[in-house]
């Protein structure tokens, strides 16, 4: 049902993270934007920023729930889809074009250690 | 019942608890009372009270109340419902938070305002707390020396929990002493800074240059304020605030020997992410009928747990419809006419007492309804004297200092007894 | 048609028109404002509405017409304890005696009210089995922040200051961990049971030099009563750290067992739950904070005393945790729940708890064949469902909450606890009758039958009341606050 796609890294807590060189965009999946419904509001960090896998750096708001959201990848903030601030809905349109912030990671490699797609899809249909 | 519910005596409904933990003595309570004698018991209490002409005021004043408050609050269906969760059944409750909402901005100015607060001391600490979040890596609030005392403490203590660092701003000449406040927001490391309005002797401060001063070094403008003075006051937004709080008592709130009053918290709507405790919006219904609703819960205790803004859950909703209604009957030129009453008093209050000989202004500089004496006298023997002649002469902030206030409620002839006592001291 | 009044107080506005009368200014010849510095006063006029008293009086009038309180019908929401507000209680709050006393007249001239402040008080110790209580903090999660700050107060003055961790069960309401945050403390979650009560062996581990100590309610959130409780305030005790009892289910024990002899240290009572104030609409209530022997220097200032001739002073304590308030509290709340005390008497303080256990017990007994009861047995003062019993038609507990409103009753708590999906927590309180029961029961069983029989009535409910199903997305996405948001300025 939900769309996972190929060549993503993907964390049990629902991020993604898309390595390109040595930046990475992190996101939350198709699958948590379904879970969380109508995304209200995206709390997001400032540019410079450092993130830290494992932490988080922000979280997703729907009407009456909110998630943290917990980076996948380690480095620091180069960029945040500012676009969110006026049109938070467009994680529920398009989760992966819509990513939340691009990442200069600190080790690209640090992804391998994440789920591939394949991984993922049996993740979330356990 | 106890059938139905599977039980044979009333002791079972308590059975899987441990005996000696049931409580099985007589409470050392009162016999129950009747409603006569319980009338008859706070009719004594009372007489224990002295009714005094209240000149006293340090953030607590003795407004008229228009007679049409209190039957509205006492309706069950507002006195009685709880928060509004179920919004279809509670549009009374959101419909007036958001008109006390709309009426809160208009007075500060300010873009938002949430549905209140506790009180005006907890509001300007919520207010040093949002300070503190915006700032994120920032742990210092100033504070100005002429904040009401009432406030600081409130605000240090959930600092000192907080692990926060107040730093007083000093005073000179009765106001904050803004060269002080300029050395002091050096170190790029302040996250707010809090300046009241009128101030805790009454003086209407300058804040000109402030909201600069502040800005230019990325730190948060919180003005604690009078409501019921901003009808004439330059507002918050105009001094270019990014937060207004304070309390509202003075909108014809009960002084009820301390509460229950309302306090209020504004700001920008840069800001309303980390406004905390409840708001409430416009939306529609299925049918597209306009409706209000709890709006931004995701950012309250209840979903966001220990990461929250605040541990607020409700707000002084009550009184919020009390102030609501207040400032509807009065309207905009009720609430000037309540200032130049209370500004007319005061001055002639002030002008009368120093033509005594016996009383001297501490300060000069301009006062709304609200002003240091120094006496002559000490100054409890003068409150004494007052006292004993019916009239709480005001708040007493040194040896030989009054703090005096006159609200619309005090007459000229109050006011020449209150002269008269002081001239025979 | 009344349901159909949907003004705003500013849409009423006609230039001109007032409400107020104010005695002339006799002041103005000399003195105005007007005076005052031109850029000390204020530029722009604020929009307020211009209408008369009848205008206002209308208007409220029908604004409350669209509210339900207990005083409209039945309000079993769970951990609410939504029971009677007796009116002597409002008749004695609004004496003006009290009412006109300003917080800095002379101890001597307020010698009633400090009475009341400290009788109060000592009221409460008495049913909650502690040694002293302030009535200063404004509301439960207020209180909390102040027992907190009593709990860290009390490590950091024995120059213990490793303690810097709260324990809160998992099954706690969010206010537990957002007020110890407050407070700047780190919390740890301890595991509930299947039944909902603290795991004791989850609970050992945790318990080293660096807890200040743990946050419970009993009866538990689910209505279930810790058992364990004894052992654990020996372990918690045994630790170093000390136990705090959040009131908010106090009404299921009230009269029956005290936090103070299960071992609690520090607690706060709601007293627009227990205490039969009004709730308000949300506030003002007030949360009263009471401690064991030996924490008593610790409680906010300012405290109130008696001296040896039995007079009443106001009294500021150097060990105090601090200032939470303006003054004595919400006092016209305290005003109120004296008045309670004092009609129950010594002898009915010990029915409230037991009556409001036997209507729970007999509601969760009469509704668990249509409603899934997820822990079976005696239940204290509330119980929760975890949805329908049949949920084959998808009608969820919010469809269910929407369906009560169209029958004319206040939805339970919903989704709350966290611990089941489809949380309906039912509270029906001591004061409502049997044959209200019946009814309720009755309309419960009715809505389950619906749920089957034609679900879509059910999932778009509610159809009778002043609004339907509100668009709250819109609302959270471009939140419109104020009237002039709504217009489209600003």
């Amino acid at each position: 049902m939900s769309t996972i796609l190929e060549g993503l890294r993907y964390a049990e807590s629902h991020e993604y993270v898309k390595v390109e060189g040595e930046y990475g965009y992190v996101g939350i999946t198709d699958y948590a934007q379904h879970e969380l419904g109508n995304v209200v509001y995206v709390d997001m960090p400032e540019v410079d920023d450092e993130v830290t896998a494992g932490e988080d750096f922000g979280a997703v708001e729907s009407v009456k729930a909110a998630s943290d959201l917990i980076s996948p990848v380690s480095g620091v903030v180069v960029e945040v889809k500012e676009a969110l601030n006026d049109s938070p809905e467009l994680v529920n349109s398009d989760p992966y074009a819509n990513w939340i912030i691009k990442v200069k990671l600190n080790d690209p490699a640090e992804a391998d250690a994440l789920m591939d797609a394949a991984a993922y899809k049996a993740f979330i249909n356990e | 019942m106890l059938e139905v519910a599977g039980l044979k005596s009333m002791d079972d409904l308590y059975g899987e608890i441990p005996q000696q933990l049931l409580f099985d003595r007589e409470f050392a309570l009162p016999e129950a009372m009747s409603e006569v004698e319980v009338r008859r018991f706070f009719e004594t209490l009372g007489n224990k009270n002295a009714k005094l002409a209240c000149f006293a005021g340090a953030g607590v004043e003795d407004h008229y109340s228009p007679s049409v408050i209190a039957p509205i609050l006492s309706r069950g269906e507002f006195l009685t419902a709880y928060t509004p969760y179920q919004p279809e059944i509670s549009q009374g409750t959101l419909q007036y938070i958001f008109e006390y909402q709309s009426m809160i901005c208009e007075l500060t100015g300010m873009d938002v305002t949430n549905a209140s607060m506790y009180d005006g001391t907890t509001a300007t600490a919520e207010a040093m707390m949002m300070c503190v979040a915006i700032a994120k890596k920032r742990n210092k609030v100033l504070v100005s020396a002429t904040m009401n005392p009432r406030v600081k403490q409130v605000v240090e203590t959930y600092a000192k929990y907080q692990g926060v660092v107040i730093e007083t701003i000093a005073e000179k000449d009765g106001v904050t002493d803004l060269a002080d406040l300029e050395s002091k927001l050096t170190g790029d490391d302040v996250a707010g800074v809090i300046l009241a309005q009128p101030n805790y002797y009454g003086i209407v401060e300058d804040y000109t240059g402030v909201a600069d001063m502040c800005h230019a070094k990325k730190a948060m403008f919180v003005m604690n304020c009078k409501p019921s003075a901003l009808a004439v006051l330059k507002t918050p937004a105009e001094w270019g605030a990014d937060i207004a709080c304070g309390d509202a008592q003075s909108l014809g709130i009960p002084m009820c020997y301390g509460g229950p009053y309302v306090g209020f918290l504004a700001c920008t709507n840069a800001n309303i992410r980390k406004l905390p405790g409840r708001i409430v919006g416009a939306t529609t219904d299925v049918d597209g009928k306009r409706a209000f609703v709890l709006t931004l819960q995701a950012r309250e205790q209840h979903i966001r747990r220990e990461k929250a803004n605040s541990n607020i859950c409700s707000n002084q909703s009550l009184m919020a419809l009390y102030v609501t209604i207040y400032m509807s009957v009065m309207g905009q030129k009720g609430l000037k006419e309540v200032c130049e009453l209370s500004y007319g008093g005061a001055h002639y209050l002030a002008d009368r007492l120093v033509a005594t000989g016996k009383c001297s202004m501490v300060y000069d500089k301009p006062f709304f309804n609200e002003f240091a004496v120094r006496t002559a006298a000490p100054a409890a023997k003068v409150l004494d004297a007052l006292c004993a002649n019916g009239i709480l002469g005001g708040v007493r902030i040194a040896d030989d200092m009054l703090l005096v206030c006159v609200t619309e409620q005090r007459t000229k002839e109050e006011m020449d007894k209150f002269v008269e006592i002081v001239n025979n001291i | 048609m009344i349901r159909n009044y949907d003004k705003l107080i500013f849409e009423l506005s006609k230039e001109g028109r007032t409400g107020y009368s104010l005695p002339k200014n006799v002041f103005k010849e000399n003195y105005c404002p007007c005076q005052l510095p031109g850029n000390l006063k204020r530029e722009s006029k604020p929009l307020l509405p211009e209408v008369t008293e009848f205008d206002v009086v209308r208007h409220y009038t029908n604004l409350s017409n669209k509210n339900f309180g207990v005083d409209t019908g039945f309000y079993p929401l769970g951990s609410c304890t939504m029971k009677y507000n007796p009116r002597l209680n409002e008749e004695i709050s609004a004496l003006p005696s009290f009412a006109a006393l300003h917080p800095e007249a002379p101890v001597e001239a307020t010698q009633g009210a400090l009475e009341v402040y400290y009788n109060l008080a000592a009221s409460l110790a008495e049913i909650s089995g502690l040694a002293a209580f302030t009535l200063n903090p404004y509301a439960g999660a207020h209180g909390e922040l102040t027992g907190l700050m009593i709990m860290r107060s009390y490590h950091e003055q024995r120059g213990d200051t490793k303690r810097t961790k709260v324990i809160v069960p998992d099954s706690a309401h969010g206010t537990n961990p957002a007020s110890a945050a407050v407070c700047g403390l780190e919390i740890v979650e301890v595991k509930s049971t299947a039944n909902g009560t603290v795991d004791v062996e989850d609970l050992k581990p945790l318990l080293d030099d660096t807890i200040a100590g743990i946050m419970m309610t009993n009866p538990n959130t689910l209505g279930i009563f810790e058992t364990e409780i004894p052992e654990i305030a020996r372990l918690v005790h045994e630790c170093g750290g000390l136990l705090y009892y959040d009131g908010a289910n106090l009404n299921a024990v009230l009269g029956k067992c005290r936090p103070g002899d299960m071992g609690f240290d520090i607690m706060h009572i709601n007293l627009h739950k227990t205490f039969s104030t009004p709730h308000g609409g949300g506030g003002p209530g007030d949360g009263p904070v009471g401690v064991r022997a030996g924490l008593e220097a610790l409680l906010p200032n300012p405290q109130v005393k008696k001296d040896a001739g039995g007079k009443f002073y106001i009294d500021a304590d150097e060990k105090s945790a601090g200032y939470v308030s303006n003054f004595l509290g919400n006092f016209g709340v305290l005003l109120r729940a004296y008045t309670y005390i004092l009609t129950l008497g010594r002898e009915n303080v010990k029915m409230v708890g037991p009556l409001a256990v036997l209507n729970a017990n007999y509601v969760k007994e009469s509704l668990k064949n249509e409603y899934y009861l997820p822990i079976e047995g005696v239940c204290k003062h509330e119980f929760v469902f975890d949805g329908l019993a049949d949920k084959s038609t998808g009608v969820t507990t919010l469809d269910i909450a929407k369906r009560l409103l169209d029958y004319g009753y206040h939805a339970p708590t919903i989704y709350f606890p966290l611990l089941f999906h489809q949380s309906i927590m039912i509270e029906p309180t001591e004061t409502e009758s049997k044959e209200t029961l019946d009814e309720f029961i009755a309309v419960m069983k009715k809505v389950a039958t619906e749920a089957i029989e034609n679900p879509d009535v059910v999932k778009n409910a509610p159809h009778s009341t002043p609004v339907r199903r509100l668009d709250e997305t819109t609302a959270a996405r471009s939140p419109k606050t104020t009237y002039r948001q709504l217009k489209g300025e600003r």
